[in-house]
Formats: structure tokens, C-alpha cells, sequence
């Protein structure tokens, strides 16, 4: 009777879980796609010219800054499996901090457009066209769910970081480091495609 | 209960991920290049493919599925295929307008 | 297998664990407790729905304001469609049956990941509360109909926000369950259990859960742009922001065309257990049924545009539409062949289930075959924003999913409760359900044909006569419906009790005792029969 409701624990479910879930946000940002290929395609000319006026440089910049980040928790999880907890806590902080290295740039980026006034909403980007307002308006959302999307996978890694140090997740059991890991790719994966799609259709 | 099945996960060594890496690093480097010089319509196609590449070594090396069971493999396929056919239907759509 | 021990422990219903009273309940990560959970807050969603459609079918019994002005009806509508949609037969099935009989029926002791589970039902609740709240705050209800199609949706004075954030927070649930079951059906099936050992039911379950996985986000996406057009401004669907209104119909019915099959599945799921269990035969076709199961889910995902032939999309787009929705139909036949063939011969036990799946087999095959005639684009442009398509779609989610979902509580009945209900009262009910439907929803078809758009709160007098008769179809079939879900809950009290297995169905929920004890299974079982093996 006391053995009743006993959780048993099984990574390989948990892991699958966490597939699936990348999934339903693979075509969240999947039905972003859709729009953005549509008015791509009836605004061929004005979203060319729009797009020369994001910075490269920095679109290039959050590139590699997500890319590592993205290599340094692969690491951790090679390093929690060879009990190295230092070394993965150590990663996992320099995770984070490229992640807010990347909003920080984010947070300029969109500083910079909000001084020549192009924002959702406003009259004179309304002044410059259907093409701009919808081109604007799509890379001002989608970089917006990105970067809440990074937010939260900061958080997620927070909490990693902080089981790691009080062992609750060791090289026996780090499904969770794992799956947060995951998630973390997968933000990497969606900024793979949102690069070129805004930075490099010039 | 289950816990064989994850002895089959290997431990990746640090060197792979950072020649994974490199390797993402240049093809970004590759792409912004690229778009320099003009290629007309081929520009975005070829940014395409290039991130298209890049997902994969993301998806094979740093997401694990080289080493993991099939089924996440030809699931991931389907949903991208999914995706991709959704959008070529609507396209159908405003293609032909 | 000693029935001795069985007694011995206490059903999910008498167990006591850490929380007493309604704690244990809105508490408990059981997956039998969520369901009932889910069932009674189902229940009451379903009648508030239900009587708004007395109400806009009592004001439609005369032309003219009967009872309500014009901005009432519509917001009628729209509530009624959210809920009924959203909150009733979307979640119906699933939520309900699925999270109670999926663990059981593959020989599991609860979900994936029972505390998920409960999250989901937790979003559940704040989902439809939020629509509740868009109701009474703000500048009056929404009135966009349940689409809340782009640009009329950001334009209107409705109180449209929370409405809209309501239907993205139900959306969320509905994923987390899919997901939920897709694992447990992977990871948790007993041993021996191989996939094609599996019940329809769960079969369906997964078909379901990938349709809930992949086409859910899509509509979630869709209703954040929505909020965002709205609150910043930002130019998605608004015309004169360059926005194409269309594409909003696109995205937003990527997802609700296969939304129609998160409803239709289960109920196909459910059906063919209890055709099969009261022909006492196995299920013809057993492979076919899952692959047209899978089939269904498949191709439905790309017939969205048959929602929107009148819209304006390009000729391409309107052949491939009209196309592929006629091949979803194949699938469909191959079901009701099937469960016809599995009662030829077969010793077949007229009980109220069975009447239910009567019942389902009939209105789905009227409001099938006129989708066909909705699906060809000729006609389609006669019938489509008529009571035609009223009909039609309530004759397949309301015909459908309703007649499953109560042919599904009649057959689950005594193992979710352990009481049998006075099955007398359950016919008539029955009975009354089935007339009023009829001529509730079989008149639209005549009032579409003629020409009676719908959302109206007013017609023209030609049309009088067939909206008294519809009007009347309502109130027998209210009384049917009341009659059923009051024998039901007397029959709590007044049941005899339940034996294990009181259908003699084969599959594995009727090896456990009645109510099941919380962990489903003493020793999980060791499969090695398919899952109807009669003689």
C-alpha cells in the first residue's frame, strides 16, 4: 500500500516529451514562416531594400554568440557525464552570459530602429509603405518570440546550473540538463533561419 | 527501471563540439560573405541551404540524434516536411492570384 | 487472476492520499481523477453552450426580435461557438475518455507525465474563464463568431483580447494533452503490447495527439498575431496595413479543418469499441481501421481551404482543396464499412451504447455526404455561409462528437463509476436526443438549400415555417439531453453496482475491477492476444 503512486523514473520519456514539445515550437514559429513567405513574395523589392538597413555586423555578431552558446551546453552535459561539475557549472554560466550578451545586442539593435522611428505602429514607418510596415512588422515579432524564447531558456538553465551545484542533477541522472539543452538548440535552430531570412536577403 | 537504454548514449568529447563549431562558424561566415556579391534570386536559396546545413550538424551532433533512436530522426523529417508542404500549399494559393 | 486481492484495494474513488475533500481532487495528478475532472467541467461548459443554442434558436422562431436584439445574437454566437468548439468537443473526447481508458486500455499505471496532466487541466479552466471574463468586461462581447476572422476581429468594440487569449491558453492544454498521450502511447504500453496489439481507441488517441502536436501551434501563433495587431499595431492581416485578411483564413483554418479531426477521431475510436464489444466480434479490418485512422489525420491537414472557396483564393488553390477533401472521404467510408461488416454475423447485444453507435453511424453519414456536396466547388458557392453548413457541421461535431461522447459514457459508465444506469431511461433519452436532432438540424439543410444564411437574428418569411419546426427539434432534443445526464446522475445513487466486466467486452479496461483501484493494474499484464479476441 505504502509503495503506491512510487514514481519511477525514465529518461528515455522524458526525452521524448521534450521532442514533441520542440515540435509544437518548431510550428509556432512554423506559422511564422508561412506569413513571412507570403508577403515576402508580394513584396519581393520592398523587402529587399528594408533589409539593408538591419546591421549585418550585429546579425553576425548574435550569430556566433548563439552558436557558442550553443556548443558550451553540449559541453556541460560531457561534462556532468565525466563528473566534471565545475567544469559544467562553469559552462552553463558562460551559456548564460552569452545569452544576455545576445539581448544586450538585441536590446541596441531594436534601440537603434526605435530613434529612426520604425517600430510597430508608428506613422512615418506607415509612411514608407505596405512592404516596409510588413517587414518591420514580422522581424520586430519574430525577434521579439525569439528573444523571449532566450529568455526563458536562460531561466531554464538557471535552474540547472543551481540543481548541478546542489547535486540533485549528477552524472546519474541529468535528463534534465539534457532537455534543457534541447530547448536551448532549438532557439539556436530557429536563429539559424531567422538570420539570412532578415540579415542576407539584400 | 529503463536505464539501459541510456548507456547506449555515448559521451561526445569537448573536441567535437568544438570542430562542430568551427565548422558552424565558417559556413555563417561563408553565408554573409555570399550575399556580397550579388546572385540575384540564387541569394536566398543559397542562404537557405547554407542554414539548412548548419541545422543539420546543430540537429545530428549538439541535439544528439546521430546517437539516439531512429524514431526522432524520421519524426523531425515528417514535421519539417509537414511544414514545408503547408507552405507550398499556401503558396498555391497566392502563386496563382 | 485472485478477485479476492482485487477487493482489497481501494478504488481511485475511496483512496485517501495526502489531500482531503476538494483538494484531493483539483489536486490529484490520477489520471482517472483529472478525467472526471475534466467530465464535470466539460458537462457544465456543454450546457451553458447548449442553452445559448435554445436561446438563438427561440429567437429564430419568428422573423423580427424574438427575445434578443441583433448585438445579443451575435455575441450568442461567438460564446456558444468558443465554448462548444474550444471548451466542449474539442477537449470532449480526449480529455475525458482519453485520460481515463488510454492508461488502461494499454496496460499502463497512469500517464507520461501525470503532473502535466493536471497542469493541462488547470490551463484548461483558465482558458475558458477567460472567455467567460470577455463577457462581462470591457466595451461589451465579442461578436466576431467563433473564427474571429481578420480584419472585423481587431476593429471591433468587442472585447475581444481576452477572448482571443482565452482560445490560446485552451489551445496550450490541448497540446500539453496530446503530447502527453503520444509519450505514455510510445513509452508505457504493457509488455507484449505491440503497436498493432493496440485497442482502436488509443490508436486513434495517438492519431489525434499528433493533429493536437503539430496543427495547435499554428492557431496559437495565428491569435498572438491577432493580440499583437490589436495591441502594437503591427501590420499582419489589416489591409490597409498591407496585411492580407486572407491568409488569416489560411492560418487559421491549417489549424481548426484538423481541429475537426481532433474531434472525429477519438469519437471513431470510441465507436469501434463498442461496436465490437456488442457484435461480440472482432473488428473487421482491424489494420485498415488504423491506417485510415492515420490516413485521416494525415490528409486532413491539408484540406483547410475548403473553409474559404468563396473567399477569393486562386482557381490552383480552389481545385486542390476540392481535390484533397474529396479524398479525405475515403478514409471515412473505409470506418463505416468496417464497423458494418464487424456486426454482420456477429451476436449482436442491442444495449444503449450500441443505440448511441446506431445513432453516430447514421448522422455521420448524412453530414458526411453533405460535406461532399460542400467540398465541389459548384455547389459550394449556392450553399456556403447558408444553414446548410450549419447543419452539416453540426451533424459531424455535434452529431459526431456528441453521439460518441455519450455512447462512450454509456459504455464506460460502470467502469468510471462502478454503478449501472437504468437503461430504460438512457433509450428514451436516447430517443427524444435523436428526433430533436433531426429536426432541429435536418430542417437547416432545407432552410440552407433555400437560402437562409446564417449568423442572422432575423430572415425573410418564407423561411418561417422551417425555423418553427427547427425550434421545436431544439426543445425535444434539450429534453432528451436532460433526460440522459439526469438518469445518469441518479443513477450514482440508485445503480446496482457494477460487475468488472458487464459488456463481456475483451480489451484491458474490463480486466480490471470496476471502479479501477488507483494503479490501474496490481501486476502489469503480459499481452499476447490482439485487443479483440473473440472466437
Amino acid at each position: 500500500m505504502s509503495t503506491i503512486l512510487v514514481k519511477h523514473r525514465d529518461d528515455l520519456t522524458s526525452k521524448t516529451g521534450m521532442w514533441f514539445f520542440l515540435f509544437t515550437e518548431l510550428l509556432l514559429f512554423g506559422g511564422l514562416f508561412i506569413v513571412y513567405s507570403v508577403y515576402r513574395y508580394r513584396n519581393a523589392t520592398a523587402f529587399h531594400l528594408a533589409a539593408q538597413e538591419l546591421s549585418v555586423f550585429i546579425g553576425t555578431i548574435n550569430t556566433i554568440i548563439l552558436l557558442i552558446s550553443s556548443t558550451t551546453i553540449a559541453m556541460s552535459i560531457t561534462a556532468i557525464r565525466k563528473q566534471n561539475k565545475k567544469f559544467a557549472i562553469l559552462l552553463l554560466g558562460l551559456t548564460i552570459i552569452l545569452g544576455l550578451a545576445f539581448l544586450v545586442n538585441k536590446y541596441f539593435e531594436w534601440g537603434e530602429h526605435f530613434k529612426e522611428h520604425i517600430y510597430p505602429g508608428s506613422s512615418i514607418l506607415a509612411l514608407r509603405g505596405h512592404g516596409d510596415v510588413l517587414f518591420y512588422g514580422l522581424y520586430f515579432f519574430m525577434t521579439g518570440l525569439h528573444a523571449l524564447h532566450i529568455i526563458i531558456g536562460l531561466i531554464f538553465i538557471l535552474v540547472i546550473a543551481v540543481s548541478i551545484l546542489r547535486n540533485k542533477i549528477n552524472s546519474d541522472n541529468y535528463v534534465l540538463l539534457e532537455n534543457s539543452g534541447l530547448y536551448w538548440h532549438l532557439v539556436d535552430l530557429i536563429w539559424i533561419f531567422l538570420f539570412p531570412l532578415f540579415y542576407l536577403i539584400t | 527501471m529503463k536505464t539501459i537504454e541510456n548507456e547506449k548514449n555515448h559521451i561526445i568529447p569537448y573536441k567535437t563540439f568544438l570542430f562542430v563549431l568551427a565548422g558552424l562558424i565558417v559556413l555563417t561566415l561563408t553565408s554573409v560573405t555570399l550575399t556580397r556579391i550579388s546572385l540575384g534570386t540564387l541569394t536566398v536559396t543559397i542562404a537557405l541551404i547554407i542554414a539548412a546545413i548548419k541545422s543539420t550538424f546543430v540537429l545530428r551532433i549538439f541535439m544528439h540524434l546521430k546517437f539516439e533512436n531512429k524514431m526522432f530522426s524520421i519524426a523531425l523529417i515528417g514535421v519539417v516536411l509537414l511544414l514545408c508542404a503547408v507552405i507550398t500549399i499556401t503558396l498555391l494559393d497566392y502563386l496563382n492570384r | 487472476m485472485s478477485t479476492q486481492k482485487d477487493i482489497e484495494e481501494p478504488s481511485y474513488l475511496d483512496y485517501k492520499g495526502k489531500y482531503r475533500g476538494i483538494f484531493s481532487w483539483i489536486l490529484s495528478t490520477d489520471h482517472k481523477r483529472i478525467a472526471l475532472l475534466y467530465l464535470f467541467s466539460i458537462l457544465a461548459f456543454f450546457a451553458t453552450g447548449a442553452t445559448l443554442g435554445l436561446l438563438m434558436k427561440f429567437e429564430l422562431i419568428a422573423p423580427g426580435k424574438t427575445i434578443m436584439t441583433a448585438q445579443t445574437y451575435n455575441a450568442f454566437f461567438t460564446l456558444h461557438g468558443i465554448i462548444m468548439i474550444f471548451a466542449v468537443v474539442i477537449p470532449g473526447l480526449p480529455a475525458v475518455f482519453g485520460n481515463f481508458l488510454l492508461p488502461i486500455m494499454i496496460g499502463a499505471k497512469d500517464v507520461a507525465f501525470p503532473r502535466l496532466n493536471l497542469l493541462s487541466w488547470y490551463f484548461y479552466v483558465m482558458g475558458v474563464s477567460l472567455v467567460l471574463i470577455s463577457q462581462f468586461t470591457g466595451q461589451g462581447p465579442p461578436d466576431t463568431g467563433w473564427t474571429f476572422y481578420a480584419p472585423y476581429s481587431f476593429r471591433t468594440t468587442g472585447n475581444m483580447l481576452p477572448a482571443v487569449f482565452g482560445a490560446f491558453v485552451l489551445g496550450f492544454s490541448s497540446i500539453l494533452t496530446g503530447l502527453n498521450f503520444l509519450v505514455t502511447i510510445h513509452r508505457m504500453r504493457a509488455p507484449g503490447m505491440k503497436w498493432l496489439k493496440m485497442p482502436l481507441f488509443p490508436w486513434t488517441l495517438y492519431a489525434t495527439g499528433w493533429i493536437q502536436l503539430l496543427a495547435t501551434p499554428i492557431i496559437g501563433i495565428t491569435l498572438l498575431m491577432i493580440i499583437a495587431e490589436k495591441t502594437l499595431h503591427i501590420g499582419f492581416f489589416d489591409p490597409a496595413l498591407g496585411g492580407d485578411p486572407i491568409l488569416y483564413q489560411h492560418l487559421f483554418w491549417t489549424y481548426s479543418h484538423p481541429a475537426v479531426y481532433i474531434m472525429i477521431l477519438p469519437a471513431m475510436g470510441a465507436i469501434s469499441e463498442i461496436i465490437s464489444t456488442f457484435s461480440h466480434k472482432t473488428l473487421f479490418g482491424y489494420n485498415f481501421m488504423v491506417a485510415s485512422s492515420l490516413a485521416i489525420a494525415f490528409v486532413g491537414y491539408f484540406v483547410w481551404g475548403h473553409h474559404m472557396f468563396t473567399s477569393g483564393m486562386s482557381s490552383t488553390a480552389l481545385y486542390a482543396f476540392s481535390l484533397l477533401t474529396f479524398l479525405v472521404a475515403i478514409p471515412s467510408a473505409i470506418k463505416v464499412f468496417n464497423w458494418i461488416a464487424t456486426m454482420h454475423k456477429g451476436s449482436i447485444d442491442l444495449q444503449t451504447p450500441f443505440y448511441w453507435a446506431m445513432g453516430f453511424i447514421f448522422v455521420f453519414m448524412i453530414g458526411g455526404f453533405s460535406g461532399l456536396i460542400l467540398g465541389s466547388l459548384a455547389t459550394n458557392i449556392h450553399l456556403h455561409n447558408t444553414h446548410f453548413v450549419l447543419a452539416h457541421f453540426h451533424f459531424i461535431v455535434f452529431g459526431g462528437t456528441g453521439f460518441a461522447f455519450f455512447g462512450a459514457m454509456h459504455y464506460w459508465y460502470p467502469k468510471m463509476t462502478g454503478k449501472m444506469y437504468d437503461s430504460r431511461w438512457a433509450n428514451i433519452g436516447l430517443f427524444l436526443f435523436l428526433t430533436g436532432f433531426i429536426v432541429l438540424y435536418g430542417t437547416m439543410f432545407y432552410l440552407g438549400y433555400k437560402g437562409m444564411p446564417r449568423r442572422y437574428y432575423d430572415y425573410d418569411e418564407i423561411f418561417h415555417t422551417g425555423n418553427i419546426i427547427s425550434t421545436m427539434g431544439s426543445w425535444v432534443l434539450y429534453s432528451g439531453l436532460g433526460i440522459i445526464i439526469i438518469n445518469l446522475f441518479a443513477s450514482l445513487k440508485s445503480g446496482a453496482k457494477a460487475p468488472s466486466n458487464p459488456w463481456g467486452g475483451k480489451t484491458l479496461e474490463w480486466s480490471v475491477p470496476s471502479p479501477p483501484p488507483v494503479e490501474n493494474f496490481k501486476e502489469i499484464p503480459v499481452v499476447t492476444k490482439g485487443p479483440y479476441s473473440y472466437k
